[in-house]
């Protein structure tokens, strides 16, 4: 019954226990998380991008971290959760490549992290544990049995936050 | 900007061919350096959404070596060559003159002679580039990382997804005589980069 949900990039899935949202592969993008505790509701968004209005009109709102987070807030709040128990968690925002004159495009991991912390500032919801940055990329889960989210990495081991 | 979906289909012929030939280039160039035969492909010419791409290189946690190149000049694009870790572990041997299987990590000579391999193929293939297209494209010095190919095309697909949700591909396999080998070249320009070189071709 312990489904595997898995998330594309510039994509989000919700669901709820037993399920284990999973999303593969990821370098400078981030994936957020967010879990309500009582209800087991939760979601998993993997944004590519910090920001909608620096970029050119898209069909694909889940690219983004300011357009990608209030979409998958709206899912979550449809499948049962209550957005004042939500808790959010964030992974990944890496510097894959070192260059020594790093391009704003190059350092855009760093740019989602920021991104992602204040769109969830601003949607009022708490984030409670972050593993960002680096120079290598993570496979990242939730799962929605409990909200332990699983950041696995080639070098550095797994952890969970 | 020309629009990418509309690509037709003597354009996409077009950028087969200089893919073909950019390609035939780079493959003789590191069969010279390695002194193995290296058979390529016909390169494959797509495109595609941003979030298939990294099922191209066998799924977004594959784990792989990447080198990739910023590619300057009027048409900027990027340059990644993947190489499955096996692969680049056994081209490190060739090119250290070391037996099969001894290199199982990377240190900074192998990552060295795999940037230079980056170099020595990029080179290659952008003079077939100039020759069909006289544009002139100068490649960045490489750099390096060995991880999950899904985390290491986010370098390439972060720059193309703030313009759009496809990626134009040329993709290239490479395969050495003795199989120990294979690698995919891509050339992915930039959004804007491709009416560029669309109209230096000159085909409707």
């Amino acid at each position: 019954m312990a489904d595997l949900i898995r998330v594309g990039m510039a994509d989000y899935k919700v669901g709820s226990a037993p399920s284990t949202i999973i999303s593969y592969g990821l370098g400078s993008c981030i994936g957020i998380s967010l879990y309500d505790p009582q209800t087991k509701v939760g979601g998993l968004l993997h944004i590519m991008l910090p920001d909608s209005t620096q970029a050119r009109p898209t069909d694909n709102p889940a690219k983004f971290a300011d357009t990608g987070l209030p979409l998958m807030l709206r899912d979550v709040l449809a499948q049962g959760a209550v957005k004042t128990r939500l808790v959010a968690k964030i992974a990944g925002g890496a510097q894959m490549f070192a260059f020594q004159n790093a391009t704003d495009i190059m350092r855009v991991g760093s740019r989602n992290a920021e991104a992602a912390k204040k769109i969830l500032k601003e949607l009022g919801i708490k984030l409670i544990a972050e593993d960002t940055g680096g120079t290598y990329g993570r496979t990242v889960s939730i799962d929605l049995n409990d909200g332990v989210y699983k950041v696995k990495t080639i070098d550095k081991g797994e952890k969970t936050i | 900007m020309t629009d990418e979906l509309n690509l037709s289909a003597n354009q996409l012929d077009a950028l087969r061919e200089i893919g073909n030939v950019g390609a035939g280039n780079s493959a003789t160039a590191l069969s010279q350096v390695i002194n193995r035969r290296i058979d390529m492909n016909v390169p494959k010419v797509a495109l595609v959404p941003l979030e298939v791409v990294p099922d191209l290189v066998g799924g977004p946690d594959a784990v792989v070596v990447g080198i990739f190149l910023r590619v300057y000049g009027k048409a900027p694009s990027n340059i990644l060559f993947l190489l499955p870790q096996k692969s680049a572990f056994y081209l490190v041997d060739t090119l250290m003159g070391k037996p099969h299987g001894e290199t199982n990590s990377l240190d900074f000579m192998d990552e060295s002679a795999l940037m230079e391999i980056g170099n020595i193929l990029s080179g290659a293939y952008l003079n077939a580039f100039f020759t069909f297209t006289k544009i002139t494209m100068l490649p960045s010095i490489p750099a390096l990382a060995m991880d999950m190919a899904g985390a290491l095309l986010n370098v390439v697909l972060a720059q193309l997804g703030q313009m759009g949700d496809q990626a134009l591909v040329i993709e290239t396999e490479f395969l050495s005589e003795d199989d120990g080998i294979n690698g995919q070249f891509f050339l992915v320009p930039d959004p804007g980069s491709l009416e560029t070189i669309i109209k230096a071709v000159g085909v409707e």
